[in-house]
């Protein structure tokens, strides 16, 4: 009994001490959001009075409004299209098998693994000769056809009743709108999850938006995050509202959508 | 309409369907990849470009920047990959049991750290791990140091800060996918097992680790893959200092396309170190996962 014991409670202490380096990060956010930046780096772990202070100097310093609305654009525009684009080739892949398809499909996976850095350059040259560097439709187009969600759709798309499908031929039913009234209903929950990942992949997308957007009026918040940071003496009680901006949606929506969240997750893979 | 011309038309709308999705992928993913292997062969600066054959390759070669960058991903992939998974799988192990109190708390707590943008959790480290920061003062404070560590100005301590910061951001992430897999286990394995006097430790390593082996792969791979594009982390924590210390490959092919006088010849070859080893590490990955099947 008493070893039992003794392992419960190194469990739970294990737990504990993950949970708490887990967390901290955040209290530290949200804490130093009221802190002044000498406070911030002196390492003051209990709330300050500087949070009004912090948030006119960010203000000041940039046009919040406008980037926040860059980013929610962007992560909009770009989320529907991927689901679009991305959803209709997963519905594809799985309902009209062929030989050729099947291997046109195996060599996608294989294109999975190919390192973004390894096209930026390219992608980088092929925006400018069509010149749309600088523009959101740069940003969002390249992720617009992401083999992930393809791959995510298919593989939910096996526990899609084909017999519902037959049905509405039968019915005489065209095939784009068995996919738009019958598919795209069925698989809400798919579309759920789906969106979640997508939507926190270009909200939080950075590398990318930092080549292509290159004036101040169409950054993201992602980027004004990581130029606050990285200014030569960053004013951290700046960043730290900045940085609790830039997590707040993210964070609402995981903590409402907690199930669909990690259904996204790990559904990919099942 | 006859059968021949039924499926015929169906296989059209078939491709209809993935025409959209496939064309996108040539031009933004295809297209840039064959053109970077064209680019690799390729010397000069700017758009002023000529054929150099492998002249490329043998730069990466006596290219100490290069080199360092390379062992830097090295060892952020050999020392963090490895502590990363094995604590997913502790965690997992302990939140899988269903008589454990507070069990969706702690889970959401490890998992929190999942929603954080990379470049946010990298500014964040930064001021905590400052000089005089708050990590500092509790090290400090509780007698575990006797003076504060050079955490983001010394060569080791910033490799060690990337390394705990890519371990707080993904292990909740690789840990949410064991538990799945840990709950998607017969019982009543671990039922018969129990009765048999099989002891809890022996349970883990004998039937849980065996069972999770392709999960445990797949996390494998893609934090490999994570960790050779390495870039957010870096570029926000340190920008690749102190003296290229925390460089990696990513951050190497991004300072020489837009931060430096542009080599796009050179980038596309450091880029295409990266696609070759993560075909590699991938391609071993799976050979090692294969070999070790019971037989």
């Amino acid at each position: 009994m008493s070893l039992r014991f003794v392992g419960r409670a190194f469990t739970y202490l294990g737990l504990a001490i993950a949970a708490y380096l887990s967390v901290f990060p955040f209290y530290w956010m949200m804490v130093g959001a009221t802190n002044t930046s000498a406070d911030i780096i002196k390492g003051k772990a209990g709330y300050g009075a500087a949070l009004w202070d912090n948030f006119a100097k960010l203000f000041a310093q940039v046009d919040m409004a406008q980037v926040t609305l860059n980013s929610a654009e962007i992560a909009a525009i770009g989320t529907a299209l991927t689901l679009l684009v991305s959803s209709m080739a997963g519905y594809g892949f799985e309902m009209f098998r062929t030989r050729i398809s099947e291997r046109v499909f195996a060599f996608l996976l294989l294109l999975l693994s190919i390192p973004f850095a390894a096209i930026m350059v390219p992608l980088f040259v092929t925006m400018s000769k069509l010149h749309i560097v600088n523009t959101f439709l740069a940003v969002i187009i390249p992720s617009v056809a992401s083999i992930f969600i393809i791959f995510y759709f298919r593989q939910s798309s096996k526990a899609f009743p084909t017999e519902l499908r037959d049905a509405a031929r039968v019915d005489g039913l065209k095939e784009w709108q068995i996919f738009l009234y019958i598919y795209v209903p069925v698989m809400r929950s798919t579309y759920a999850a789906a969106t979640i990942i997508v939507f926190m992949a270009n909200w939080n997308n950075y590398l990318w938006p930092l080549i292509v957007l290159q004036t101040n009026e169409k950054k993201t918040i992602t980027l004004v995050v990581a130029s606050l940071g990285s200014a030569y003496v960053p004013d951290y009680g700046v960043v730290m509202v900045a940085t609790t901006l830039a997590t707040l949606p993210t964070l609402i929506i995981f903590f409402l959508l907690q199930r669909q969240f990690v259904e996204g997750l790990v559904g990919s893979v099942k | 309409m006859t059968p021949t011309s039924t499926r015929l038309a169906r296989t059209l709308t078939g491709w209809s369907f993935m025409a959209p999705a496939l064309t996108m992928i040539g031009l933004f993913l295809l297209y840039p990849i064959l053109s970077s292997l064209y680019m690799s062969t390729q010397v000069g600066r700017g758009l002023n470009l000529s054929f150099g054959g492998l002249a490329n390759v043998t730069r990466l070669t006596e290219d100490p920047v290069f080199l360092h960058a390379l062992s830097n991903t090295g060892i952020f992939l050999v020392v963090q990959v490895p502590i990363m998974i094995v604590l997913a799988l502790l965690l997992a192990a302990a939140l899988n049991d269903s008589t454990l109190w507070g069990r969706g708390l702690f889970r959401t707590a490890v998992f929190l750290p999942c929603v954080t943008s990379l470049v946010a959790y990298a500014v964040l480290f930064k001021s905590m791990f400052a000089s005089d920061g708050v990590i500092n003062n509790a090290l400090v404070w509780t007698h575990l140091v006797s003076a504060p560590i050079p955490w983001l100005t010394d060569t080791f301590w910033a490799k060690i800060v990337v390394i705990l910061a890519v371990t707080w951001r993904w292990t909740g992430y690789n840990m949410i996918f064991y538990l799945a897999a840990m709950q998607n286990i017969d019982r009543s394995i671990y039922e018969a097992a129990r009765i048999d006097g099989v002891p809890a430790w022996a349970r883990f390593t004998r039937l849980t680790l065996p069972m999770l082996k392709p999960v445990i792969l797949f996390t494998t791979v893609t934090s490999t893959i994570g960790t050779l594009q390495l870039f957010d982390e870096v570029n926000n924590l340190t920008q690749g200092g102190p003296a290229d210390a925390t460089l990696t490959l990513s951050l190497y092919i991004y300072n020489l396309t837009f931060k430096f006088m542009p080599s796009y010849g050179y980038a596309a070859t450091v880029s295409y170190v990266i696609v070759v080893l993560v075909m590699l590490l991938s391609f071993a990955q799976f050979a090692v996962a294969r070999e070790r099947r019971p037989s």
